[in-house]
């Protein structure tokens, strides 16, 4: 594992969307879906990216995939710079970097069987396992917990956790080096997401995977993650390695989301600190103007409507974007404000 | 029947004739809640905690479903009763919070007019009374500016205000039994944790039965005052929220509390999976449905795969299905379970 | 709007004459009747300008139907006050008055039947689908296929047979029988009531087929449930839920049909010999007729442009969710 040189590193990176509207479709706004954010992905490691819907989670797994083109700022795998590649130069990146998606459902074309299915980046991408394609299909069948002798059969005669399994086969096909995983288990029942976490942590060691897990659950992120990047509105708000981020967060928005997850805990119902935030995400095509979270934080300031605060590192890989950081080294930790709400 | 709790479900079936066989989606239910208190039933997919609400409700799908059992609501016994006898009291005595409020409010007209609606069913006012009431009801449930709201339409709202406008419209005729089914799921994290909020509070304003169906433990352990676990249309375990977080018996509860990766605890290595998938309904596994995935099957000398396990009190109303012996459950629980789960 | 209406006219314009192979001689000889030697009919052409290039034309075309235009064919002069479509020297008469004459019978033709068959139509499919897989249903199903697959010349003729002519019935007018409504609106309906029971079986049946598919579809929605959860009686239910929600591709449909249908109801006239803008079509294209074809297509695009934004509009009504957008 090289620590020093990242395998991915995404540098300021934008998405607009552009809005029309009228009769002439004029662009009248632009939905700022991923606005300026920058993190690396280094070897063997697992990055999770976490937040609500319309934070631009999911629209950064795509355009890291380049199956849509970047607005700005620059994506490099494995010092290559890939943000604007064309087609043809993207197809044998299209080996290296798959992606795992959310419905298990909806991603498998139910009119091929398993063995098209996962067989097919051969295919694709004109490579000949040794073995042929059959047998190196059936082991990677193997590899994720499913009967190798279920080659022919169709998606619709598995369940939703062994369609995930084959989904995760067709992306191991090729032995990527990075996977994007797009909530991978949210679509399925809970001891089913136990499994496939549990499958995707073993893959990880056997193969020397890098993953970024995008995911809007902060228990599963948290137990597949080595570092954890939150978003908000289209901006990394916080990134810092998973224990740090989950024992002593730093950005109020995710002390508010830490504080929000149900607890399995009824004992611990009545004396838990609660910080509750009011209202709702707001729009992304309007997001309010400075520090983006600053209509929902009970810490905001004046400064915190006028100055966006840069994204900063408090502590050792540590980076916060925020006036008024919790748990920061300055502050000896708990007398860091306390929420407004109980 | 010496004593009759509020609400009293008694062995009900729900079975649904289909070309591939007869699907029993509930299988023989029974339990009790009473005014003020929150039941959580907790379950995965297909395990039937859905069509139980419904058919409490008298809206399990028409006439091809065959119900049986009894359902007594306050004294009244619903399953026998008229249909439009039951309609009348939908809405009123019993009312429903969905999971997705988007789908489930009417596009096409406004909140307001859906609240009215639901309010002028069974109350007998002008359309001027009932639209005060419907402000009332969703300032109630935090909505800000009501009286402006009051005419927006359902796509106007965010998804957390939508939740809370869906809310308002099931507590407009003052239910006693809301039944809530996932009613967070469909939500972000934080919003989910405003409206679970709201309905606690709520409840208590009210003092209304609430039964909230969910898949989410950290959900239920946080509105619950009871539990039913069930898996394949049958309950195999019940207890209050203590009894199932802390004493759990049944290896699925345990398979269920090992699955989920926990937020309050140091994160382990692995989690604790249950094997395979939960069973197709039509071809439910003969004997206790759950031993094919069940870790200890093979303790029970076979009677496993033959013969469904009764529910059975172990210690002061906390009930469960399964096999094996009450002292090698809590050996298996304190011994093999719990040091594991402890750790993480 | 008016955009979508000239591009219309200029479409029209410029590929009916191409379409029926006209040429500037062969237009002009028609205007100065069968007798004319070539040389008047060069003339002609020239005086009414079929030799000028098309845009010059299409420049006077235009303004003829906002300022009325005069034609002077070398013989004599005719007057065709504006709105001018155009002027038959066939029959000696200006195309927009005939078309006014001609209206008002497709307009009844096309207004009596589109109550029929939506009535009829929302109506069965409705039942269908509340009452989906019965006997109902099946036979509805049937009979509305039928609807869809037999054309109107057939159906036409079988119902004249059947209700004109005395076997086994004489209910209704035979066929070319028109009173206007202002003379007596129950010789109107009288006439008109086998034609309209003809067209609008063949619109009820595809309406029936939507409706039904439409309310299947909505009644499985989330908020249908929801409406019932509230404890609201069945039919209501149906009405103020289910249908308003099925209701809304109806609704586009209805408007394109209809406007199709005001532009000339072709076979439905001709079956039943009723003078409106279709047999009107029909006979000023079998005579060649072609400021007469030009008109009545610039009407009937007219009708479907109107139809069309009419819906647009209906639709914002409709469904609040296009509303802001």
């Amino acid at each position: 594992m090289t620590e020093n040189e990242p395998l991915l590193s995404v540098q300021n990176l934008q998405k607009h969307f552009p809005v029309h509207k009228g009769l002439l479709k004029r662009q009248v706004g632009a939905v700022k879906a991923v606005d300026d954010i920058s993190f690396e992905v280094f070897k063997g490691e697992t990055l999770g990216l976490v937040g609500e819907s319309g934070c631009g989670k999911s629209t950064t797994g795509r355009l890291v995939t380049r199956l849509l083109e970047p607005t700005g700022g620059k994506i490099v795998f494995e010092g290559r710079d890939i943000t604007h590649a064309g087609q043809g130069s993207l197809r044998p990146l299209r080996r290296d970097m798959q992606m795992i998606f959310q419905d298990p459902y909806s991603s498998l074309n139910p009119r091929h069987t398993v063995g098209a299915i996962v067989g097919a980046p051969f295919r694709i991408q004109g490579v000949k396992p040794e073995q042929g394609i059959k047998k190196a299909v059936q082991e990677i069948l193997e590899l994720v917990g499913l009967n190798p002798e279920h080659y022919n059969r169709y998606p619709h005669e598995f369940s939703g956790g062994q369609r995930q399994r084959i989904g995760i086969a067709r992306t191991l096909a090729l032995k990527p080096k990075l996977i994007i995983a797009d909530e991978p288990v949210s679509a399925l029942d809970v001891s089913i997401q136990a499994q496939v976490v549990n499958l995707l942590e073993d893959l990880q060691n056997e193969l020397n995977l890098t993953y970024v897990v995008i995911a809007h659950d902060l228990s599963v992120v948290r137990h597949i993650s080595d570092r954890v990047a939150v978003m908000y509105l289209g901006k990394i708000v916080e990134i810092a390695d998973r224990k740090r981020l989950y024992s002593a967060p730093m950005h109020p928005y995710t002390n508010a989301l830490l504080s929000a997850v149900p607890v399995p805990d009824p004992r611990a119902r009545a004396d838990r600190e609660r910080i509750r935030l009011t209202g709702d995400v707001p729009s992304p095509l309007n997001p309010p103007p400075a520090c983006r979270f600053h209509t929902r934080c009970w810490k905001a300031q004046e400064i915190c409507k006028t100055v966006e605060p840069p994204l900063e590192e408090l502590a050792g890989g540590h980076r916060v974007a925020c006036h008024f950081p919790e748990n920061a080294p300055e502050v000896p930790a708990g007398s860091a404000g306390t929420p407004a709400t109980a | 029947m010496s004593q009759q709790s509020f609400l009293d479900v008694k062995d009900l079936r729900i079975h649904f004739p289909t070309d591939d066989g007869l699907v029993k989606s509930v299988d023989g239910l029974t339990f009790g809640l009473e005014r003020g208190k929150t039941l959580g039933i907790v379950g995965e997919s297909g395990s039937g905690k859905s069509v139980t609400s419904l058919g409490i409700l008298g809206l399990h799908k028409g006439g091809r479903a065959r119900i049986s059992g009894e359902i007594w609501l306050d004294g009244e016994e619903l399953v026998s009763a008229s249909p439009e006898h039951v309609r009348g009291l939908r809405g009123k005595k019993m009312a429903m919070i969905f999971q997705d409020p988007l789908s489930a409010m009417h596009p096409y007209y406004t909140v307001g007019d859906q609240i009215i609606e639901a309010y002028r069913i069974h109350h007998d006012v002008s359309k001027s009374v009932a639209k005060k009431h419907a402000i009332d009801m969703l300032g109630r449930v935090g909505i800000p500016e009501p009286t402006r709201r009051v005419d927006s339409y359902p796509h106007e709202f965010s998804g957390g205000m939508r939740q809370r406008a869906m809310i308002a419209m099931a507590l407009s005729c003052d239910p006693e039994l809301l039944i809530a089914d996932e009613p967070t799921t469909a939500l972000d994290v934080t919003v989910q944790a405003q409206i679970l909020d709201l309905m606690r509070d709520l409840q208590r304003e009210f003092n209304s039965a609430l039964i909230i169906i969910t898949h989410d433990l950290g959900v239920v352990a946080e509105l619950s005052d009871d539990i039913l676990v069930m898996y394949a249309g049958k309950c195999i375990e019940y207890g209050t929220t203590e009894d199932i977080f802390y004493r759990p018996e049944h290896p699925y509860t345990w398979g269920l509390l090992g699955s989920m990766p926990r937020l309050d605890r140091e994160p382990t290595e692995r989690l604790l999976p249950i094997k395979g998938s939960p069973p197709s309904l039509i071809n439910v596994p003969p004997g206790c449905a759950f031993h094919p995935r069940c870790p200890y099957a093979e303790l029970t000398g076979g009677k496993a795969g033959t013969e469904v396990p009764p529910l059975a009190e172990t210690e002061g109303g906390h009930l469960v299905r399964c096999h094996l012996d009450k002292a090698e459950r809590r050996r298996l629980w304190e011994n093999e379970i719990k040091p594991v789960l402890e750790t993480q | 709007m008016l955009a979508i209406v000239s591009m219309a006219t200029f479409a029209i314009f410029f590929l009916v004459p191409r379409l029926a192979g006209a040429t500037a001689e062969g237009m002009a000889s028609r205007y100065v009747g069968r007798t004319a030697t070539e040389e008047t009919a060069k003339l002609a052409a020239e005086r009414l300008g079929f030799n000028d290039p098309l845009i010059v034309q299409y420049g006077r075309y235009v303004k003829g139907i906002v300022a009325g235009a005069e034609y002077d064919y070398g013989a004599g002069v005719e007057q065709c006050p504006a709105p001018c479509l155009g002027y038959s020297f066939i029959t000696r008469q200006p195309v927009f008055p005939d078309l006014m004459n001609r209206l008002p019978v497709t307009l009844s033709l096309a207004i009596g039947a589109a109550l029929i068959w939506v009535l009829l139509g929302v109506g069965i499919g409705v039942l269908s689908a509340l009452r989906r897989g019965t006997v109902f249903d099946r036979f509805a199903m049937i009979v509305a296929l039928a609807g869809v697959s037999l054309p109107i010349f057939f159906t036409g003729l079988i119902s004249l047979q059947l209700f004109a002519y005395g076997n086994p019935f004489n209910w209704a007018a035979q066929g070319g029988y028109y009173v206007t409504i202002e003379d007596s609106p129950a010789r109107w309906a009288y006439g008109l009531l086998l034609p309209w029971i003809t067209l609008a079986f063949l619109f009820a049946a595809t309406y029936a087929r939507l409706t039904r598919a439409g309310m299947l579809e909505t009644m499985n929605e989330d908020y249908i449930r929801t409406a019932r959860a509230k404890g609201l009686v069945e039919r209501k239910v149906i009405v103020k839920h289910g249908l308003r929600g099925a209701l809304t591709p109806i609704i586009t449909i209805f408007g394109l049909d209809f406007g199709l249908l005001i532009g000339g109801a072709v076979l439905t006239e001709t079956a039943y010999s009723l003078n409106g803008l279709g047999k009107y079509a029909i006979d000023a294209i079998t005579n060649q007729d072609l400021p007469k074809v030009m008109g009545v297509t610039l009407l009937a695009a007219l009708f479907v442009i109107l139809a069309n934004l009419i819906v647009d509009l209906l639709y914002a009504v409709v469904d609040p969710r296009v509303r802001l957008t």
